[in-house]
């Protein structure tokens, strides 16, 4: 049945390379983007309870750097990916860190990383080498060399390549040590500090994990579109897309994520084909959100889990 | 093995422990015992690291280990279980037993298999996939229990295992930590029911509204005066003498 379920998806997210079709390969290549998101989020939101309000800081920071290494001193993007990859990382550590170290959990947590996100934003806007308000403008060079892809194809298959890692990283966490001990803290921390288990380490570490791979979408996402602001990159409307892609999907799974954007995507995308009213979008995501939280808290993954008990 | 003296704790303006000082002697089986509110479980969460003493020394295996946080001490081989169960409800039995085993072994299968040896060996057998949250309060004692053990402990700290159980359980229960004592594990019990701190404990220390009021065999602190007063009041072994 899980066997089915992989080959069913897989075969889906090639469906674009044979249709060709660009308006296919768009949305493919952002509800994979969105799913790579949502991914990331879940490491630390799903697998460790680590409910953040605030991973646009993440996509953000890793967005930025790829951006000012490239327009402010010249470095090529295959050097900004893992720069910007590893400052993901490093923040999502040093955040995670100093904020598990004085104890905030929950909604203290989630508030925390919402004020950082905001905190970046500000500081996007009123800096000069960020390009303040108006954002930064990456130049147009196509080619592999520059890790841009005038061939909208390339760029689905990075994304997905991103995903498949994404995926892979939590798929690890349900198989080793390291998964075991965070879902355990995320059950119970006084319980799994008894057993041994270093707790604010392994907080911190699954937010750094977390943090690194938001930061790469990030640095896809600036090399798709060649331009990057403050509010795009540091919105809150970012990071709710990226939990509610996961909890809508199954927060704490690992198809979850994918399931969360391939259905948030085809709601948002039929429904803007259809209806033009601003803000309908959203606030249909918000219904959506509503209904699987009253019928189905576990997300869409654990349908077959509740057919089954 | 494990020493522990003066070690007091206040929380505002109650002095829930008082210099209190005991000693648990290796392969043996020590038991703390006292009224409710005694200040047992503060005493057995600063010796296990989950509260820091205000004072007073923790010493395992000679090694002065007061105010280490609870994670280290058990990686250092002293591990406790709950009063109140604490188990990972999202997760099996199988999966909650494996997050100790994951302590000493770092290969994923190795551990699971190690988890899953335990669980049978504790009469978890059949509820090894099952989430936690289905177990019963037997099921959940024997639980806390699984997960201790798969830790490889040298000492055990159990806080009320008894406690909730039905009187077939706790013989099932008394049996299985005499057989851990025969396997070489030392352990220090906090224990309500005097069935089985008579069965089991080889050295019974009394607690009493945070002070250490008694220490000897079963046998002698139930004839202890101190020990018959603080459980049933003042006078009471004056009258059950005499009356």
């Amino acid at each position: 049945m899980n066997r089915l379920l992989l080959a069913a998806i897989v075969l889906v997210a090639l469906l674009p390379f044979a249709s060709g079709s660009s308006f296919l390969l768009n949305l493919a290549t952002l509800t994979a983007l969105s799913a790579v998101l949502g991914q990331a989020w879940n490491i630390a939101g799903g697998f460790g309870g680590l409910t953040s309000f605030g991973h646009a800081a993440f996509f953000g920071l890793g967005a930025y750097a790829a951006a000012i290494l490239q327009t402010k001193l010249g470095w090529n993007p295959w050097i900004g990916l893992p720069a910007a990859a590893l400052l993901g990382a490093a923040a999502g550590g040093v955040i995670g860190f100093c904020v598990f170290r004085a104890g905030l959990r929950g909604s203290y947590f989630a508030l925390v990383t919402l004020a950082f996100a905001e905190g970046f934003r500000i500081l996007a806007t009123s800096l000069d080498f960020t390009g303040g308000g108006s954002g930064l403008f990456v130049k147009l060079q196509p080619g592999l060399a520059h890790f841009q892809f005038t061939d909208r194809r390339v760029s689905y298959a990075i994304t997905l390549t991103l995903l498949a890692i994404a995926t892979f990283a939590a798929w690890r966490l349900t198989k080793g040590r390291f998964g075991a001990q965070l879902m355990a803290v995320r059950e119970n921390e006084d319980a799994a500090r008894a057993l041994g288990v270093r707790v604010v380490r392994t907080k911190a570490l699954a937010l750094a994990l977390s943090g690194g791979l938001t930061a790469l979408a990030g640095v896809l996402y600036v090399q798709t579109s060649l331009y990057l602001d403050p509010n795009i990159a540091f919105s809150p409307e970012r990071s709710v897309e990226m939990l509610l892609v996961a909890m809508v999907g199954g927060a704490g799974t690992v198809a979850g994520p994918i399931l969360g954007a391939i259905v948030l995507h085809l709601i948002a995308d039929t429904t803007r084909t259809y209806i033009e009213t601003p803000g309908f979008a959203p606030m249909l995501y918000g219904v959506v959100l509503l209904v699987i939280v009253a019928v189905l808290p576990g997300g869409l993954a654990r349908i077959r889990r509740r057919a089954r008990a | 093995m494990l020493e522990v003296s003066g070690l007091t704790r206040r929380f505002g303006g109650l002095l829930a422990v008082d210099d209190v000082s005991l000693l648990v002697p290796r392969g043996r089986i020590t038991a703390l015992i006292g009224p409710n509110g005694a200040g047992k479980t503060t005493t057995f969460a600063m010796i296990a690291g989950f509260v820091r003493p205000d004072s007073g020394v923790v010493r395992l295996d000679g090694k002065d280990i007061s105010g280490w946080p609870a994670e280290r001490i058990s990686q250092a081989g002293m591990v406790r279980t709950f009063q109140i169960t604490q188990p990972f409800a999202g997760l099996t039995v199988a999966e909650n037993i494996r997050v100790g085993a994951f302590l000493r072994l770092s290969h994923a299968d190795e551990a699971m298999h190690r988890a899953r040896e335990i669980g049978t060996h504790l009469g978890l057998g059949a509820f090894l996939d099952r989430p936690a949250s289905s177990l019963t309060v037997s099921g959940r004692k024997r639980l806390e229990l699984a997960r201790a053990l798969a830790t490889e402990p040298k000492l055990l700290l159990l806080d009320e295992v008894m406690a909730g159980l039905n009187p077939t359980e706790v013989v099932a229960i008394i049996d299985l930590i005499k057989g851990l004592r025969e396997g070489g594990l030392t352990i220090l019990l906090i224990e309500h029911l005097m069935q089985a701190v008579a069965a089991l404990a080889d050295h019974v220390y009394v607690l009493a509204e945070g002070h250490m009021i008694a220490e000897g065999t079963a046998r002698t602190i139930a004839s202890d005066a101190r020990v018959i007063e603080a459980y049933l009041g003042h006078g009471a072994a004056h009258r059950m003498t005499h009356g």
